[in-house]
């Protein structure tokens, strides 16, 4: 674990309430927009930052963050900004833990040793790909471990006893359990299989357990934090941002609409144990 | 399947490895929610391929429902027009559905059954794979779902009719540019979603371990069928092997029999399409870059930042920007050589072998023609090409027809 991610989940323990991890899309709408938007999200009440690496073929992902990725790709987004971005955050803000969400290919042609030391170098606190399930460690999560950075692994409604503990050997920062099969942006899973999986997942690991997939208001949020150690937020996140655009344009009004539906969410983890 | 051929330790016939892998390539690159769907399927594959029940079962259907073995027939006029080698033609376009997909899909639609699985999914490009998964589903009782990028809706509509006439829903893809890539994409979202009920009929030697394996073992028939075919007209092996690739289902199937055979030599056939200068092609091969896409690590059309392109090709069938990873281990060692052919050179062999031979072919199998159109004629008269022709042409008829210039 790297000692941002430590900090913080141990900060959340001592408040006793769950983390709320907010997702955007690196890039999205536009870099500057993108950057006013991720400068105020701490502020805002995000606990954990994921950016989304925009890839062409996001193969997990609903019709939200497929057109949030598509809108970053056609304002030029690349990793190379993306970490560029998560610098200049860091100027700013050495607290907040940063996680970079995506798939394998971008990564694979930056080169993996490059990309780990350069994402190291700029802030980033973990990985999640997903597209590199354990039987592909080799590939990237061994040597993001090596370089000190967290590799954040999926688990799902398919991972079963038998499998959780192979899903589980190298997960380090936090274990994402997707509360149901199916694409990102999809409906709120049954709270209650929700809790059922995630004390089968706390029986595997001391590691704390986000769970994401179909959380989009504070009540959802105040829901699901009752039975996890964090909500991840991200399709309901994007969208506003679709819907906030000026003729296609980032304006101050997507940065404020963004913004107050982190607030709203945040207000939600809150209460989630009272 | 079992075919008789010994396998030895060095041995190119072996791969893939426990990981999927053919050298570098390969692989299991898929979201934790499939993996234990890939997992079972490994399982399930490996038990059903000794399996004497289900191989009988296979062998019965490809020769009563698809009519196999397909006939190796020697073209007497084309040879005598190239003044060359001796060519013959592996007469796969005969089977039914007008292609070699059937052989694939009635391999999968059994093992499907045999899994307990309820409902088919499938991705298609130029429709003959979705139209040979509808096909199957309707001979075995499935609920079927064709996902098809909605460019190529527009562009096959025969195809499109066909699926829905034989029961198929077939949904447009309109993510992305609308291809088979997007549909292949969504497809995997369909799954993702419905992991319980749901078998995934992928239609090429691609994707995550172990498709790649099973798909090369049920087009293999065709290179079986043509070493035996052969040493009874010839009395030996071919000098050379050719066929088109796209995701090189057909051309993986012929040449694998053959790997181990050093004195054959093989020549893939990639879409140049309007040449490689540009990015309207889809040589992913010859032009490409190894990635990780749709399950496996292979050679892939993509940008310097590892983002995936599009590809061009004529023929909606060879329109995808990647290709089977056992393809991309074959080129790199050598094995097997792969080249590009424009689109215009494969419109020129479409309407030569149609003169010539009274054969109309599909445009993916006259890519090959075209390369071997300049190979015969510098080849001795004592040399003998086998080519696969794996699809006829009907369904090309009016796309053949608006690059001609004519209004049908």
């Amino acid at each position: 674990m790297t000692a941002r991610m430590d900090a913080r989940f141990a900060a959340l323990k001592c408040a006793d309430r769950p983390a709320l991890v907010t997702f955007i899309m690196g890039g999205d709408p536009d870099m500057a927009t993108f950057a006013d938007i991720l400068a105020g999200l701490p502020a805002a009440g995000a606990d954990i930052i994921e950016l989304g690496m925009a890839f062409s073929d996001p193969m997990a992902d609903g019709p939200g963050v497929q057109i949030a990725g598509l809108r970053a790709l056609k304002a030029g987004i690349n990793l190379k900004k993306l970490l560029g971005a998560v610098a200049e955050f860091r100027r700013a803000d050495t607290e907040t833990p940063m996680v970079l969400m995506g798939y394998y290919n971008p990564i694979y042609i930056y080169g993996v040793d490059a990309f780990l030391a350069d994402a190291k170098a700029a802030g980033v606190d973990g990985l999640i790909v997903v597209d590199l399930p354990p039987e592909e460690d080799a590939e990237l999560c061994l040597p993001a471990l090596k370089a000190g950075l967290n590799f954040i692994r999926l688990a799902t409604p398919t991972t079963d006893d038998k499998r959780l503990p192979k899903v589980l050997s190298n997960t380090s920062g936090f274990v994402y359990y997707v509360s149901m099969t199916g694409v990102t942006g999809g409906e709120l899973a049954d709270t209650d299989a929700v809790g059922e999986a995630v004390g089968r997942i706390k029986a595997h690991t001391h590691v704390p357990v986000c769970v994401g997939f179909g959380i989009k208001s504070e009540q959802d949020a105040a829901t699901i934090g009752r039975h996890a150690d964090g909500v991840v937020v991200g399709t309901a996140i994007v969208n506003t941002v679709a819907e906030n655009l000026t003729d296609g344009r980032g304006t101050d009004k997507t940065i404020g609409a963004v913004h107050g539906l982190v607030g709203a969410l945040a207000r939600g983890v809150k209460r989630a144990r009272t | 399947m079992s075919d008789n051929l010994s396998k030895s330790a060095n041995s190119m016939r072996n791969g893939p490895d426990e990981n999927g892998r053919f050298g570098d390539f390969g692989g299991r690159f898929v979201a934790e929610t499939l993996m234990p769907l890939i997992l079972d399927l490994e399982r399930a594959y490996d038990q059903a391929k000794t399996d004497p029940e289900f191989i009988d079962e296979l062998e019965h259907l490809n020769k009563h429902y698809t009519g196999r073995p397909s006939p190796l027939y020697f073209a007497e006029r084309l040879t005598e027009h190239f003044g060359g080698a001796k060519i013959y033609f592996k007469r796969d376009e005969l089977n039914h559905t007008g292609s070699h997909k059937i052989n694939n899909c009635l391999g999968q639609i059994l093992l499907a059954r045999r899994m307990g699985k309820t409902r088919i999914i499938a991705e298609t490009g130029a429709g003959q794979h979705g139209v040979a998964t509808a096909t199957v589903c309707a001979r075995f009782g499935f609920p079927c779902v064709v996902y098809m990028g909605a460019t190529d809706i527009e562009r096959q509509a025969p195809n499109v009719f066909r699926m829905k006439l034989l029961g198929a829903e077939v949904i447009p893809v309109t993510a992305g540019h609308g291809t088979l890539k997007d549909a292949m994409n969504e497809a995997l979202r369909d799954w993702v979603t419905n992991v319980n009920d749901t078998y995934y009929l992928i239609g090429t030697a691609a994707g995550p371990h172990p498709y790649p394996e099973l798909v090369r073992d049920f087009q293999s028939v065709i290179g079986r069928e043509v070493r035996e075919q052969i040493m009874a007209a010839e009395g030996r092996l071919p000098d050379l092997l050719m066929a088109a690739v796209g995701g090189g289902s057909n051309a993986i199937g012929l040449f694998h029999p053959f790997l181990d055979d050093a004195d054959v030599a093989m020549v893939g056939v990639e879409a140049g399409g309007k040449g490689l200068d540009g990015d309207e092609h889809c040589a992913s091969l010859t032009a490409g870059a190894p990635g990780v896409l749709h399950g496996n690590r292979t050679y892939l059309l993509q940008d310097a930042d590892g983002q995936i392109m599009d590809g061009h090709s004529i023929s909606a069938g060879l329109d995808y920007p990647g290709i089977g990873p056992e393809h991309a281990w074959l080129k790199e060692t050598g094995r097997v050589q792969y080249v590009p052919i424009m689109d215009d050179e494969a419109l020129e062999a479409f309407q030569l072998l149609t003169r010539i031979e009274g054969i109309i072919p599909a445009l993916e199998p006259a890519h090959a023609l075209a390369e071997l159109a300049k190979r015969a004629p510098g080849m001795g008269g004592d040399q003998i090409v086998v080519m696969n022709l794996c699809g006829r042409g009907d369904k090309d008829v009016f796309a053949v027809g608006r690059h001609l210039g004519i209004e049908l």
